[in-house]
């Protein structure tokens, strides 16, 4: 979890001796109480700041409709009410919203785009960090100016490749452009390029070929680095939302954003129903909660290495 | 950067020397350079670098989404696209003006706060006295994984005229207004508080791109400021990361010595902390203001650009132009617009950057 702190802090001399001479010259003892209760209180608020919202919306998820309006802070409905998680689950006759097929194609797009990612990024991070090719230099610079594409500009460029290619409103069209991700290979390559070259040669020299020496000697050295693009690619695909708006128009392709999208920005606008749109949005949620709950170190590394390239 | 060039140079140094030993190596492995790019280069071209080639050439056309734009079925209208979106006075570059001026007023609110937020929680996180900082990490940084679009629906539902917010806001006596369907600046309701209700003559009058001064300097509407509250929520744990960085790197032993000259909190901060993390500073500053300028998903579930078009932003025009409307060529032109505008904030962010640290 704390791995960037706890390195730094391992090479810091102890930190006692400085706040005694701290005290002792200038303010007694309630000086240090005055800052850790102001940070303690800092911290509490933005807790109750950043963490509330998500506890109002399981909470809302469990109340009436009525509850929900009339006592939107509360954080135990009264009565408490399943209605909502009913509807989600698809347990009631009068009203239903599919749910199981917007999950299931977030899941066979975002395990896709994930795989699909994992090959493509550490072939050509390889690639890039260590065959000798002639191009290589063109081929870095393009990646690097990806990074560069504003997202939302490629709105209508990818409709109309699609479009042309015959693959609007298709799996094909909405996993394919995700393959696009120049940090991933960003990243892989600044990872090959940690491994010595020496390994590299040694099993060149036992005979192995390029592909060999790359999937059995250097691929399992770069394990961490695999992880995080899985990572990163499976929270990137599941929270994508405006490639799968323009890619698709078939109700039976929509993803769970999408589906909780259309829903909240169309059909139910008038009927208000918000523990049914919590109760999808904290569905919607849970799965990356999970990652994130096991590997948030390897969420926040992905975060830095996506800015500071 | 220049880390790269430099081995990139080295390995051409070094390539001839190795040449004469194994010649049959270095042919295989050149095959196998282009073969383990392949697959990253064919997408790239054909899903990011084509399609936009194909963007450019639909924003000079007159072309509604149905038929190929290169089957010549689609009229060729050259810079029409463009002049009706910046020039020709009309309903679209009265949006376009209005999306400009509405988000100018996000980027800058939302920049700000942004900035101001993530370097408080980063400090705190970072501060040594304070136990379970990792933990407290954790809960900053999730809203940051959690998708737009989730947020969005919290929001609609914390914001709502009887909502969580208003709620919190009348325990303090404030009565909170109905958050998305105020369309009023919030200039222009803190001018009214002085007496000042309507445009003064010289502001209405004179007009920049068909809007007058007077709206232009409306401020972000209150729905507006709903929006940059959930931006600013949303993104703060990113950036926080960013500055911890920034603010680990800041040895300990200088810290320390300050201390000891007797420096207090806010001198410390001011003279050390805050020059030292200047380029933290212009790295969240430049990644912020991009990503402001892209705003897309939360105004499509929030606001659909309503009320009074006060939350309508570039790239909702683009999208509704073309996919509303079926004016594929105009939204096009606003995406390349919207780009260029990008384009030319980072490279004049950049130079301020490293104008200021030189």
């Amino acid at each position: 979890m704390s791995g960037l702190t706890l390195r730094r802090r391992a090479a810091r001399p102890p930190r006692e001796a400085v706040p005694v001479v701290l005290t002792d010259r200038y303010s007694p003892l309630p000086r240090k109480v005055l800052v850790r209760v102001i940070g303690y209180g800092l911290l509490a608020l933005g807790t109750l700041l950043y963490l509330g919202p998500f506890l109002v919306q399981v909470a809302t998820s469990f109340k009436t409709d009525a509850d929900a309006v009339a006592n939107p802070v509360s954080l135990i409905p009264s009565p408490v009410s399943t209605a909502a998680w009913e509807i989600v689950a698809g347990s009631n006759p009068a009203y239903s919203v599919p749910v199981f097929r917007w999950l299931g194609n977030s899941f066979v797009v975002t395990i896709s785009v994930t795989l699909g990612r994992l090959i493509i990024d550490s072939l050509a991070g390889y690639a890039l960090a260590r065959l000798r090719f002639r191009g290589r230099t063109v081929v870095f610079a393009a990646v690097v100016a990806v990074l560069a594409v504003p997202g939302v500009v490629l709105l209508i460029p990818k409709f109309l490749v699609l479009n042309q290619l015959g693959m609007f409103d298709s799996y094909a069209g909405m996993i394919l452009p995700l393959f696009c991700d120049a940090v991933g290979i960003l990243l892989m390559k600044t990872a090959f390029e940690a491994v010595p070259t020496e390994l590299d040669e040694a099993a060149r020299i036992d005979g192995a070929g390029v592909f060999r020496t790359f999937w059995s000697v250097i691929l399992p050295l770069v394990r961490p680095a695999l992880v995080t693009v899985t990572i990163l690619s499976f929270q990137g695909s599941w929270n994508e939302f405006t490639h799968f708006l323009v890619a698709t128009s078939d109700p039976d392709l929509a993803t769970m954003n999408l589906g909780i999208a259309r829903l909240t920005a169309g059909d139910l606008q008038g009927s208000q129903q918000f523990p049914l749109k919590l109760a999808l949005a904290t569905l919607s949620t849970i799965p990356i909660a999970i990652v994130y709950v096991f590997f948030s170190r390897y969420f926040m590394r992905s975060g830095n290495a996506t800015g500071l390239k | 950067m220049t880390a790269t060039v430099t081995r990139e140079a080295s390995a051409g140094r070094t390539g001839p020397v190795r040449r004469r030993g194994i010649s049959g190596h270095l042919r295989q492995e050149r095959r196998a350079g282009w073969l383990f790019v392949a697959p990253a280069v064919i997408v790239l071209v054909v899903f990011l670098f084509a399609p936009i080639l194909m963007a450019a050439w639909v924003s000079l056309l007159d072309w509604n989404g149905q038929s190929s734009p290169f089957s010549g079925d689609a009229e060729f209208v050259g810079l029409d696209n463009y002049r009706s979106l910046l020039v020709d006075a009309g309903l679209l570059r009265g949006d376009f003006m209005l999306s400009v001026r509405n988000t100018v007023y996000y980027v800058l609110f939302n920049v700000t706060g942004v900035v101001v937020v993530s370097f408080a929680l980063a400090m705190v996180v970072n501060s040594h006295v304070l136990r379970g900082r990792s933990f407290f990490r954790t809960i900053f940084y999730f809203p940051a994984i959690t998708s737009s679009v989730a947020i969005s629906v919290l929001f609609l539902f914390l914001f709502q005229g009887s909502g969580v917010v208003n709620v919190v806001l009348s325990w303090v006596g404030v009565d909170g207004p109905s958050w998305f369907t105020d369309p009023r600046g919030v200039l222009h309701i803190v001018l009214s508080w002085f007496g000042v209700d309507a445009a003064p003559g010289a502001l209405a009058e004179t007009s920049l791109g068909g809007l007058s001064l007077w709206d232009w300097f409306s401020g972000p509407s209150v729905a507006m400021c709903a929006l940059i509250t959930l931006t600013i929520w949303a993104s703060s744990g990113t950036f926080m990361l960013f500055f911890l960085v920034g603010l680990q790197d800041i040895p300990v032993e200088l810290e320390e010595a300050t201390a000891i000259d007797g420096a207090g909190a806010w001198q410390r901060f001011r003279h050390l902390t805050l020059p030292l993390m200047r380029r933290s500073i212009v790295l969240v500053v430049t990644l912020a203001l991009i990503s402001s300028w892209q705003v897309f998903d939360q105004v499509f579930i929030l606001s659909q650009g309503a009320p009074a078009k006060t939350t309508l932003t570039p790239a909702y025009i683009s999208y509704v132009r073309s996919f509303g409307d079926g004016q594929f060529g105009v939204g096009a032109a606003v995406a390349f617009v919207l780009f260029a505008i990008i384009i030319v904030l980072t490279l004049v962010q950049r130079w301020v950057g490293r104008e200021r640290r030189a």
